[in-house]
């Protein structure tokens, strides 16, 4: 089918850390989303069941009894979350999403760099996940936010605001295609210009909405990519971090200024170079959008 | 977090990076260990920030009276909300050269970068400003790691000979080590001096340890580190605060909505006073910690409380805000913009104490612009 980017009704997920509070909680809400979501892994825990879902030991025996798992999300504490990333990935799933918050950074670099040369697509670590309305959500988008498929794809950096983005767009009668969560840390498996690729690509997404903060240099290499004429669709912004210090980390470990890089200013001029609107406010997003949808 | 120098310093000694003889006084007891080390010494207050020497925080001593007097003044000094919990002392070193080197994170390329100067003993930013042609930038790719040839090739470029040369790749080899085995998001030494007798010697360091990692590192205090009282009070109940210059005390859930809010703030031509964020899901005892910690702030004339509901349920925010008011007497107004999960629910018990809430962010701040004088 090829509409909407990452996931979608083929979706067929196994929740890695299913035992857990936030794994085995999520894990019903995915459910009363419409997600497939058909096996659990919790070591020492094989032969459990979760909201009816089976748990096994391994993510190996999981595949081994239902082979058609396609993306596995991950809610296994930091500590241990990265032999869980390996673990996925030497298994042969091709969709990793990390929901974990405080993996170590040296850590999420080694698995970051090996899921690439295994071609495995990682989304986060400390993200909220994918949400393609009315299809399948991974991750922990609150369910009633996202109601309406539509023609926009939102990629951002930034749990809660994209929340509020999706709402507003929403009341706006605007639906969206996919919705990425690629997470606040400084090394992430999927950046932004990966993700507005995809929704290039994908021929449902006419608009895409990029929600970034200070810090790192993704939005002025995304800025450069649209600047070569790569991206045909219409491209909206909102950075949020204008006020912050430099120096000064805000919350998420990857938003913070240092070395000169990574700040408000440089990543507002980026995108007005290539023509792309910077809104000042996140509800002006929705205007924003509506300019071109008119 | 940020590691005091002297930490950092014990960190590269331990793989052999050569540093000035010192020690490190905590209170007036321990003057008398510095009786065995050659005057004049330098008092270096361990302060987690730059400029110390312009802020009068670095002086040199020349009697064990001198170093006894520094230390008074120092110890238990509060600067930028920060204490003076430590002196070092250290002896003096006959300078040729100072040079700059540090490894970091390069987060484009996701792998590491080494970062060297001619430039030593001035900021690196500076550096990268006026004459960036003066850094060298050298590649490391994390799996495959550093290699002698590299280090040999960046010593080259900054002009070192003879022996200079070996020194050099021990201690690049061990900032790599310290990089890798404590989890640092950057070692920089600078200056890196070359001593008059040809020595390579870490003058002042600066190291950054990734604090998800601190599980796997015993010997790495928080009490070492760049966190003032506040901030340390504010982890416990898993709130992220930092704090800034303004008057409007922010709160807000998540990362990317409470900067949205800074921002908000300053487009309203008013300067924020912090960066509170209580987290996706937060419960009602972190909400009431956090507006606690901005009620009691003198700095602060009015509150701004922005929360969207998704996973976070906003009854719960409520319930946080009047148990914060019940704890905490105060004049301050506070505006809160409540949106999202159980909305309903949260406005009712507002309203029950008297508190209104707004539709929008923009809302509130309208109001709150209104209620303070600048």
């Amino acid at each position: 089918m090829g509409m909407a980017i990452l996931v979608n009704e083929n979706t067929k997920v196994l929740v890695q850390g299913i035992t857990g509070r936030e794994g085995s909680r999520h894990a019903q809400y995915m459910l009363q989303y419409g997600t497939k979501v058909v096996a659990g892994v919790t070591p020492g825990r094989g032969g459990q069941t979760v909201q009816g879902i089976p748990v096994f030991d391994t993510v190996e025996d999981a595949l081994r009894k239902i082979p058609d798992i396609n993306t596995s999300i991950i809610f296994v504490p930091a500590q241990f979350a990265a032999d869980s990333v390996y673990e996925a990935i030497d298994a042969g799933i091709k969709l990793v999403v990390i929901i974990t918050e405080h993996i170590p950074i040296h850590d999420a670099l080694r698995f970051v760099n090996y899921s690439k040369r295994k071609g495995v697509t990682i989304i986060g670590p400390n993200c909220p996940g994918v949400v393609s309305p009315l299809r399948s959500k991974v991750g922990i988008l609150p369910n009633h936010i996202y109601t309406r498929s539509g023609p926009v794809g939102i990629v951002s950096r930034s749990g809660t605001l994209t929340y509020e983005i999706s709402y507003h767009l929403t009341q706006a009668g605007i639906g969206q295609s996919t919705v990425v969560g690629i997470g606040g840390d400084p090394i992430i498996g999927t950046d932004t210009l990966e993700v507005v690729k995809m929704f290039e690509e994908d021929p449902e997404t006419r608009y895409i909405v990029v929600i970034g903060e200070i810090g790192g240099t993704m939005e002025e290499r995304l800025a450069k990519y649209i600047g070569s004429g790569k991206i045909t669709k219409p491209v909206v912004a909102y950075i949020s971090g204008r006020t912050a210090p430099p120096g000064k980390r805000m919350g998420h470990a990857g938003a913070i200024v240092s070395m000169g890089m990574g700040s408000y200013e440089s990543k507002v001029k980026a995108f007005q170079e290539v023509n792309v609107p910077v809104a000042r406010t996140p509800t002006e997003i929705v205007k924003l959008i509506k300019q071109y949808i008119r | 977090m940020r590691l005091l120098e002297y930490k950092g310093k014990e960190l590269l000694n331990k793989y052999g990076v050569k540093i000035p003889r010192g020690a490190i006084v905590k209170s007036l007891e321990d003057i008398q260990t510095l009786k065995a080390m050659k005057f004049p010494l330098f008092a270096k207050s361990q302060v987690p920030f730059a400029g110390r020497a312009k802020m009068g925080l670095v002086r040199r001593v020349d009697t064990i009276n001198d170093a006894e007097n520094a230390a008074r003044d120092y110890l238990g000094k509060v600067i930028q909300d920060y204490p003076i919990r430590k002196v070092l002392f250290e002896e003096g070193v006959n300078v040729a050269k100072e040079l700059y080197i540090s490894i970091t994170l390069d987060r484009e390329n996701r792998g590491y970068l080494m970062l060297a100067s001619t430039e030593g003993g001035i900021d690196i930013e500076e550096v990268a400003r006026k004459s960036p042609e003066k850094i060298i930038r050298l590649y490391i790719d994390d799996y495959e790691g550093l290699r002698d040839y590299m280090i040999r090739g960046v010593a080259q470029k900054l002009g070192l000979e003879g022996s200079a040369v070996q020194d050099f790749v021990t201690v690049t080899k061990a900032m790599y080590r310290v990089f890798t085995e404590y989890d640092a998001e950057l070692v920089e030494i600078n200056p890196l001096a070359l001593t008059t007798d040809g020595q390579l010697m870490a003058l002042d360091v600066k190291v950054m340890i990734d604090d998800n990692s601190l599980y796997r590192h015993s010997d790495i205090s928080i009490e070492d580190s760049d966190y003032t009282t506040e901030e340390l009070e504010a982890r416990k109940y898993g709130l992220h605060y930092v704090e800034l210059t303004g008057y409007v005390g922010i709160m807000a859930n998540g990362a990317g909505l409470t900067m949205a809010t800074m921002d908000l703030v300053k487009e309203f031509g008013h300067e924020p006073a912090d960066f509170l964020d209580v987290g996706g899901g937060a419960s009602e005892d972190s909400v009431k910690e956090g507006l606690k910690i901005l009620l009691t702030d003198d700095r602060i004339k009015a509150v701004l409380v922005n929360i969207f509901g998704g996973i976070t349920r906003c009854d719960e925010v409520a319930k946080g805000v009047v148990g914060a008011l019940n704890e905490v007497k105060t004049n301050k107004p506070i505006f809160i913009r409540l949106k999202g999960t159980n909305e309903e629910e949260g406005r009712k018990i507002l309203t029950e104490v008297g508190l209104k809430t707004y539709e929008t962010a923009e809302e509130a701040m309208e109001a709150l612009s209104k209620a303070i004088t600048r």
